[in-house]
């Protein structure tokens, strides 16, 4: 094993053409926002029965996917796995990108967008919203750090320390992500501590999806070389995750099914909620977790490329299925305030909500994703954070 | 509300402190006497917390199609003048729920609004502090640094706040609805703060029904602190454990 040499990428025209791709979308993203922003949020699919819909599942996917890509650059830093070190740049890169496309979406589909300065200068202390914002800021602020003492070797006396310490933060982090839904005592679907740690474990999967398609579609396109040995380390560890996910989405649901109070909720999700049992069982657990295990797994797939491509934009499409029935089914369940009595009222009391997203939502979401590639690709063209080769010789300490 | 006299169980009698206080005096049954419900507050003074204003709803009095406190409601605040939203999106600060018990077949029309409770889950969860509880107990929302976010109406267990579609005009001056802020049943507290009662209680009243009555529950000689205090009553979501100041009697 060598010593990693880092090299700048693009300058071709793939990269000004793969640039001029994510800043339409961009631009599309922020024409939606001005649209929904001047008329307001009637042209939106989202009411006073859903309030948060399609920007917040993408913006939450986002937010949750970052603490996720900066895990590869974790284990080799904390944990000290050398294979992951060279990996480390592109990792926290990765994770800064996705954390900014996510609360950009989050930001442009507040009511009151204009007011940003108030939510960075008003803070009630009890909310985790607000821990949220402070968090995702130091978040932003330590990974810069840890890039930094990864980049100039005046600083690298701190890189554990900054490794550690990012580490550490996005394991927090991660922990109020999951509360905003954890610590909702009023639904049904959520007042739940479990979904802390099973937002931890989603971000595991999630982001380390993103970062396995990310790094090989760069090493494709910029024709660099890419070992097996890093492509078969990450994809193993991919199908641990999501393993992980099911996990707890498992005692999560039998947890609720044993609490008769919870029935209801359940059955809606798991059996009677029309789209969302859809989402549940063919987009979150066939196509978003047992599929891509077998693919991940099996011996004719599991060393194709190909394959373990499809498995990580599954478990993608897998999260999105999951934070809609999150975050959607759990709003189109009706609040339970009288146990007992059918209910009936102007304001959709008792009634199961529906939802479907307009347009411009779901431009604002994808553009998400636009802010974030656009971020990497600008990132790694002007700092030195893509290794010049990841073959197995390069980084494979065992390599022979 | 010191100055109360204590209640004199064997007969009618009125507080003389404003016409509303004193028309609210009633006798509630024999040998129970309750009393006047609000004073006005002086503009430059704080809320108190000596005070806790809150409402109790007797279902038995609240007959199933009547909406006389939510058209009341609606006119004193300016709402439903939206021109685009969709129903799903309207604003709505007060509704009558119908309930009917689907082993006993029991049933019962009563209004929900903001619960205004001791420990509001909204104001728990707002990132900024727009959420917040006056001092009388009051919960409201601070249009000025209200950012819409909406994790309020995530939290609330009653479903009680909207949030506003559209851009709006003509509004109430006591009401200044905007768009992209979150918004809810405000307990009229301009009204409430003149020594008026909200409008949803006065329209009940006058519409015959007197099924809801306004009062300080912090004073034991309130007629809602009398009534609270002589019969059962309940919580929506007891269990949440949030001491709402509004409360149901009869379900």
């Amino acid at each position: 094993m060598k010593k990693t040499q880092f090299m700048e990428i693009g300058g071709g025209k793939g990269f000004y053409g793969l640039l001029a791709v994510l800043g339409a979308v961009i631009v599309a993203g922020l024409g939606a926002f001005f649209y929904m922003e001047h008329t307001g949020h009637w042209v939106t699919g989202m009411d006073n029965q859903i309030v948060w819909g399609a920007p917040h599942v993408f913006a939450i996917f986002l937010i949750v996917a970052a603490s996720g890509a900066l895990n590869v650059a974790s284990i080799g830093t904390v944990f000290g796995k050398k294979i992951y070190q060279p990996l480390a740049r592109m990792s926290a890169l990765l994770a800064i990108a996705l954390l900014i496309g996510g609360l950009t979406v989050l930001v442009l589909d507040l009511g009151r967008p204009d007011r940003l300065i108030v939510a960075m200068t008003y803070y009630n202390f009890k909310s985790i919203f607000a821990w949220n914002i402070i968090l995702y800021n130091g978040f932003l602020a330590l990974v810069a750090v840890y890039i930094w003492t990864m980049l100039d070797p005046t600083v690298k006396k701190f890189y554990k320390l900054a490794g550690f310490a990012a580490f550490v933060w996005r394991l927090i982090l991660t922990t109020g992500t999951g509360s905003i839904f954890g610590w909702l005592v009023a639904r049904q679907a959520y007042d739940a501590a479990i979904f802390a740690p099973m937002f931890i474990v989603m971000s595991f999967s999630f982001g380390l999806a993103v970062f396995l398609l990310v790094m090989m579609a760069t090493y494709n396109w910029t024709d660099r070389p890419l070992g097996d040995a890093v492509v078969r380390r990450l994809k193993n560890l991919l199908g641990v995750f999501i393993a992980g996910v099911l996990f707890f989405v498992m005692v999560y649901h039998l947890t609720n099914l044993y609490a008769t109070e919870h029935h209801g909720v359940q059955a809606f999700i798991l059996r009677d909620g029309g789209v969302f049992t859809q989402a549940f069982w063919i987009g979150q657990i066939l196509l978003g977790s047992l599929l891509p295990l077998a693919l991940l797994y099996h011996p004719a797939t599991g060393n194709s490329r190909l394959w373990i491509g499809v498995a990580s934009a599954l478990v993608i499409v897998g999260g999105f299925a999951q934070l809609s029935v999150i975050l959607i089914g759990g709003q189109a369940y009706p609040l339970v305030l009288f146990p007992g009595y059918e209910v009936s009222s102007s304001f959709y009391d008792g009634v199961v909500n529906s939802y479907s997203p307009s347009l411009p939502e779901l431009v604002l979401g994808f553009s998400g994703i636009g802010i974030a590639m656009a971020m990497m690709v600008v990132g790694m063209k002007v700092l030195r954070l893509a290794p010049a080769s990841l073959a197995d010789e390069a980084v494979d300490p065992h390599h022979k | 509300m010191s100055e109360h006299k204590q209640p004199d169980l064997a007969r009618r009698e009125f507080l003389g402190r404003g016409a509303v206080a004193a028309a609210a005096g009633m006798a509630l049954a024999p040998g129970v006497m309750l009393y006047g419900v609000a004073h006005a507050k002086p503009a430059d003074q704080p809320a108190s917390s000596k005070v806790r204003w809150g409402m109790l709803v007797d279902t038995t009095k609240c007959s199933n199609g009547c909406n006389a406190c939510v058209d009341a409601c609606n006119k004193e605040h300016g709402l439903g003048n939206e021109q685009h939203s969709r129903p799903e999106q309207r604003t709505q600060y007060i509704r009558k729920v119908e309930l009917r018990h689907k082993f006993t077949g029991a049933t019962h029309s009563l209004p929900v609004m903001c619960q205004h409770c001791e420990k509001p889950p909204c104001v728990d969860v707002c990132p900024t502090g727009a959420s917040f509880k006056r001092a009388d107990g009051i919960v409201l929302v601070d249009r000025h640094i209200c950012i819409g976010c909406r994790y309020c109406m995530m939290a609330c267990p009653y479903k009680a706040r909207s949030f506003v579609h559209e851009a709006l005009t003509d509004q109430r001056p006591h009401t200044p609805r905007g768009k992209g802020c979150v918004e809810s049943c405000t307990m009229c507290v301009h009204r409430v703060d003149e020594g008026r009662e909200p409008a949803c209680v006065e329209a009940c009243a006058a519409d015959g029904s007197h099924a809801i009555i306004f009062g300080d529950l912090n004073d034991p000689n309130s007629e809602i602190a009398q009534r609270v205090k002589t019969y059962a009553s309940s919580e929506i979501r007891a269990d949440l454990g949030l001491n709402t100041g509004v409360r149901y009697q009869g379900i």
